[in-house]
């Protein structure tokens, strides 16, 4: 990396030292033929202007070549995912395609640029149009566009596309500054409701006990464990302002939107093991960051994802303790009906008596805000 | 009966100086409804607030490309944003990236470029004496005024400026507890703002209304420069999608201080929930976008225009394609309002609409390669003088194409999921809309300079000047392009806190900031230029580029009402360059037919019928309504 740098700055001061010399060249040498002949442009100035654009031109190809080469290593982390791997290969032929189109315009146009410089005794083309010129050049970007465009509708179409049956649901909340998972539990495999009005210290993400299926819920502020080649439904909230859940390896970015939840669905296809051996890097693991600008600590919001065959997955999550099991006061919120169900839960000292006002007022506000989604 | 003769010989004795007398230094220099005094005020705070803002872009720069760096030497300017370790303050950093967006976009590419450059050019070039309505003219600039002092106050506010990125995506500028900047400083920001979109409409306004009712005998649409084309375009972008903006700053002012929830809902912070319920995120973006992706046009087309007008006054050819880039101005500004949610693919907006905004987005693209193949064909077996406004001119072009092209990748949604949000967009949008314009305003300020000061800036400073900066640019934003495939978000304080931002790239940040830092240098020497410029720069004859359009018949220094005696009539297209049998490789507007019988193309012969016609249309005079 070093190298590049310094060819870059090496070249980019070269070019301006050879300007600044030139051009004080031409000011000490030749400033009083110019004078006299300024308005025509035939002078000095104007070929060394000319000769600078091709100038630029080579040695701009070059450094930008030799730079690209060197960072090839660094670009678009290994894709973990299939829908990553598509939008990988589109992405390199797009980039292929206008690479070619900027590279051949602004050959052109830099070689016309020194090639028509001012001449004495010579008058430009009166050439104000051409019908049939403007039309291939309207048609063929449009034609070209088509294509790109048609591709890659195709795979939005399919990545955005409702999670498969079966998909392993998780959730996955925002706020300043880090992320919370929340898992569905390993008796029911399902998220039980929440309410942003129950969230407090403990409860980080509003879980709402009035909902059975939230008993066995257990989260995570650190890692965020998924098993290998099982679809992941993930479901993104935040709980304060804006922020965007973004998988480099895995291709994934969607915004977390308070009041909103939105959602994101992908295959990690090789587990964190398998990275490690693939980039020769035993300390490698996958990352959780966040691109939505967020406040003072944005830049720093990282979650540990580890990617795992299924079996260690599930044994992962039964080591989990659901949340209700760390903070049994919460059981003072279970509607009298649940308890029972609730009961494995909970340390057998805490089955608290239940307040049935708080109890309705919560199942109040839980309506409210499961009708608002 | 106007020929070219009584044009450009200045008769001293006309009745226009029947109710004169000499304007006070307030009503001649501040306060003035003289459209060229407006656009200089308009020029020089632009440059004024292109210096804060790049000077701010500096400063990032130094903590993105050193990140160790000691930065106790900012201290006397920045104070309390240095911490006690010497390191940049975190949310200073955002504040930073916030003002310099905000300060680039309206304050130096809308008010500085359109309003210069709109003021300036459209009665001159148009043929009027003045806008339509002074007044409406000088309210424009002094609201533009209020705004940037209020801006500026809130660079100095003990909570900092705003800094929550230039889109101010509520909730986090809505709710003072989640960002120290979303207090006082967000407060003046959305004040300012509100006082500068009144002033974008007040311009916009005039703008339409002086090249509609005002332009000269015979200027009709097909005979306008393309300049004149490219700002009234832009006015109608701005006089339609400005106020979007403003509804949306209101709706927040509401949410900030009147507890309303347009954009709050059940929101949990600092160990709180908030009553608000009902309102969305996301309506703030569509309504921000909606003008915020016109904006990029009405940043980006006067500056084609000004490319367009100098192209072709250089390369000594008319302009290739005359009305397909006309055509092509009118595509981009309709397609401009139907391209907005391209901001927001992955914001959680339904993903059909993100199919349907990524069709109209790539569509765009279309107009705007013509543009570009248009102005390499304007070059092609021309007869190129480089004159300082040519190579920016020509730098416009190389920027406008290889920061356009990526535009493709980011227009599709598909692959925009993993670039969204990284510095591929921000290498993008610098180079296609933030340099390129930068370049247009500089190739304007180039090429116009004589009109305005009656001067020539020196031609060899501005070589080095274009030089230094073409190159610096593309090696500022051109390797920004690595870092963003390798999945570097922007906005980021550091890249320490992750695996995959940590360690790579650190030389080529480093390589970023040097780059930006000697191309910021480089612009002192266009400063320079522009100040000695001003007072010993060599005097200008009438038209110093050969030009054809109407500007240059009037005197050098123009008084108010541009035009000693009759304004000229116009006859032919601005383009009439190097036609084949004229003695010149120019003929300007107000040349009629009749006396270039040489040059004459078959149908044109048919036109000087038309000529009387012309001249006895109605004057359009301002001078001559009774008031």
């Amino acid at each position: 990396m070093i190298y590049i740098v310094g060819l870059l700055a090496v070249i980019f001061l070269a070019m301006a030292a050879v300007v600044v010399s030139r051009m004080a060249a031409v000011v000490r040498n030749v400033g009083g033929t110019e004078d006299g002949d300024d308005s025509s442009y035939t002078g000095i100035s104007n070929k060394i202007n000319g000769a600078m654009f091709m100038v630029f031109l080579i040695l701009g190809g070059i450094a930008a070549t030799w730079s690209f080469m060197h960072s090839t290593q660094y670009f678009l982390p290994e894709a973990s995912s299939p829908h990553g791997r598509r939008t990988d290969e589109l992405f390199w032929i797009s980039m292929a395609i206008v690479t070619f189109s900027a590279v051949l315009t602004n050959v052109i146009l830099f070689y016309f640029s020194y090639r028509y410089q001012a001449r004495k005794g010579y008058k430009a083309a009166y050439y104000p149009e051409n019908h049939k010129l403007e039309l291939i050049w309207t048609v063929v970007p449009a034609v070209v566009m088509a294509v790109m465009v048609f591709t890659g509708w195709r795979a939005w179409r399919d990545i955005m596309s409702e999670a498969p049956q079966g998909a392993q649901e998780i959730e996955i909340v925002g706020k300043q500054f880090n992320w919370i998972v929340r898992y569905p539990g390993v008796d029911d495999n399902k998220l039980g409701n929440y309410n942003y009005k129950l969230t407090d210290n403990n409860n980080e993400v509003g879980i709402d006990y009035s909902d059975e299926k939230a008993f066995d819920d257990f989260t995570s502020t650190t890692e965020m464990h998924i098993p290998v080649g099982k679809p992941i439904a993930l479901k993104i909230r935040a709980r304060d302002v804006l922020h965007s859940v973004f998988i480099p390896h895995m291709r994934v970015k969607m915004d977390a939107v308070p009041g909103m939840p939105t959602r994101f669905w992908f295959t990690a296809d090789k587990t964190t093991e398998q990275m490690k051996n693939e980039l020769n890097n035993q300390d490698f693991t996958y990352e959780i960051a966040c691109t939505e600008v967020c406040g003072r600590g944005h830049f720093s919001m990282r979650v540990r994802l580890i990617v795992e065959d299924e079996d260690s997955w599930k044994k992962w999550c039964a080591e989990q303790k659901p949340l209700l099991t760390s903070f049994p006061e919460y059981a003072s919120r279970i509607p009298a009906n649940l308890k029972a169900k609730a009961a494995k839960y909970l340390p057998a000292d805490a089955a608290a008596p239940s307040d049935s006002t708080t109890a309705s007022t919560q199942q109040g506000g839980a309506a409210a805000s499961v009708s608002l989604r | 009966m106007a020929t070219v003769e009584t044009n450009l010989a200045p008769h001293a004795h006309v009745e226009e100086h029947e109710h004169h007398e000499p304007d006070s230094f307030w009503r001649k220099y501040i306060f003035s409804e003289d459209h060229k005094t407006i656009a200089k005020q308009y020029l020089i705070s632009g440059i004024f607030w292109s210096i804060i803002g790049i000077s701010m872009s500096v400063i990032f720069r130094l903590q993105l490309g050193f990140p160790d760096m000691e930065l106790g030497f900012l201290k006397p300017i920045l104070r309390g944003w240095i911490n006690e370790s010497n390191k940049l303050d975190p949310n200073f950093y955002l504040a930073l990236v916030t003002m310099h967006g905000t300060i680039m976009v309206f304050f130096v590419l809308t008010a500085g470029l359109s309003g210069t450059f709109s003021n300036f050019l459209i009665p001159l070039q148009v043929g009027a004496r003045d806008m339509a309505s002074g007044f409406l003219n000088m309210l424009s600039y002094w609201f533009f005024f209020v705004a940037s002092v209020l801006m500026f106050a809130s660079l100095f506010l003990e909570t900092g400026p705003a800094g929550g990125g230039w889109v101010i995506y509520p909730p986090l500028s809505a709710l003072p507890q989640a960002h120290i900047s979303s207090e006082l400083g967000m407060t003046l920001w959305l004040a300012s703002m509100a006082l500068f979109i009144v002033s974008q409409l007040l311009g916009g306004i005039n703008y339409i209304t002086t090249v509609i009712n005002l332009r000269t005998r015979g200027m009709s649409f097909s005979k306008l420069p393309l300049t004149i084309w490219a700002f009234f375009l832009t006015a109608v972008l701005g006089l339609i999608s400005f106020p979007v903006l403003l509804s949306a700053a209101l709706l927040l002012i509401f949410d900030r201080s009147f507890g309303t929830s347009f954009y709050l809902s059940e929101i949990y912070i600092n160990g709180e929930a908030l009553p608000n319920v009902g309102g969305s995120p996301i309506l703030f973006q569509h309504l921000f976008w909606f003008l915020g992706h016109p904006e990029v046009y009405i940043v980006m087309l006067p500056a084609l225009g000004i490319t367009s007008e100098i192209i072709a006054t250089n390369a000594r050819k008319p302009i290739f394609g005359y009305r397909a880039m006309i055509a092509s101005m009118m595509g981009i500004a309709f397609l401009a309002f139907i391209v907005w949610a391209h901001h927001m693919f992955v914001t959680g907006m339904n993903p059909f609409l993100g199919s349907i905004f990524m069709f109209l987005t790539l569509i765009i693209a279309v107009p705007s390669a013509v543009k570009a193949f248009n102005y390499i064909t304007t070059l092609w077996r021309g007869n190129i003088r480089f004159t300082p406004g040519m190579l920016f001119s020509i730098g416009l072009v190389s920027f406008f194409i290889s920061g356009g092209v990526t535009g493709l990748i980011l227009g599709n949604s598909a692959l925009d999921i993993q670039l969204h949000d990284t510095y591929f967009v921000v290498a993008h949008f610098h180079l296609v809309m933030g340099a390129s314009s930068a370049f247009g305003l500089l190739a304007g300020v180039y090429h116009w300079f004589p009109k305005m000061f009656g001067r020539l800036m020196n031609e060899k400073l501005g070589y080095v000047h274009f030089w230094m900066t073409f190159i610096g640019i593309y090696c500022v934003f051109f390797p920004m392009h690595y870092i963003g495939i390798a999945g570097f978000p922007r906005r980021y304080y550091a890249f320490t806190s992750y695996d995959f931002t940590k360690n790579i790239f650190a030389d080529m940040n480093s390589f970023i900031s040097i780059a930006a830092i000697i191309t910021f240098s480089a612009q002192f020497l266009f400063l320079f230029n522009f100040v000695y410029s001003l007072f010993r720069g060599k005097r200008s004859p009438q038209n110093p580029w050969k030009s054809n359009t109407l500007e240059w018949t009037a005197p050098i220094n123009p008084g108010h009402g541009n035009w000693v005696g009759e304004i000229p009539a116009v006859y032919r297209w601005p383009y009439d360059y190097s036609k084949p049998g004229a003695k010149d490789d120019f003929i300007p507007q107000n040349v009629p037919y009749s006396q270039t019988p040489e040059s004459n193309l078959p149908h044109e012969n048919e036109l000087i019928g038309l000529e009387k016609e012309i001249e006895a249309q109605n004057l359009n005079d301002q001078f001559k309504q009774p008031h």
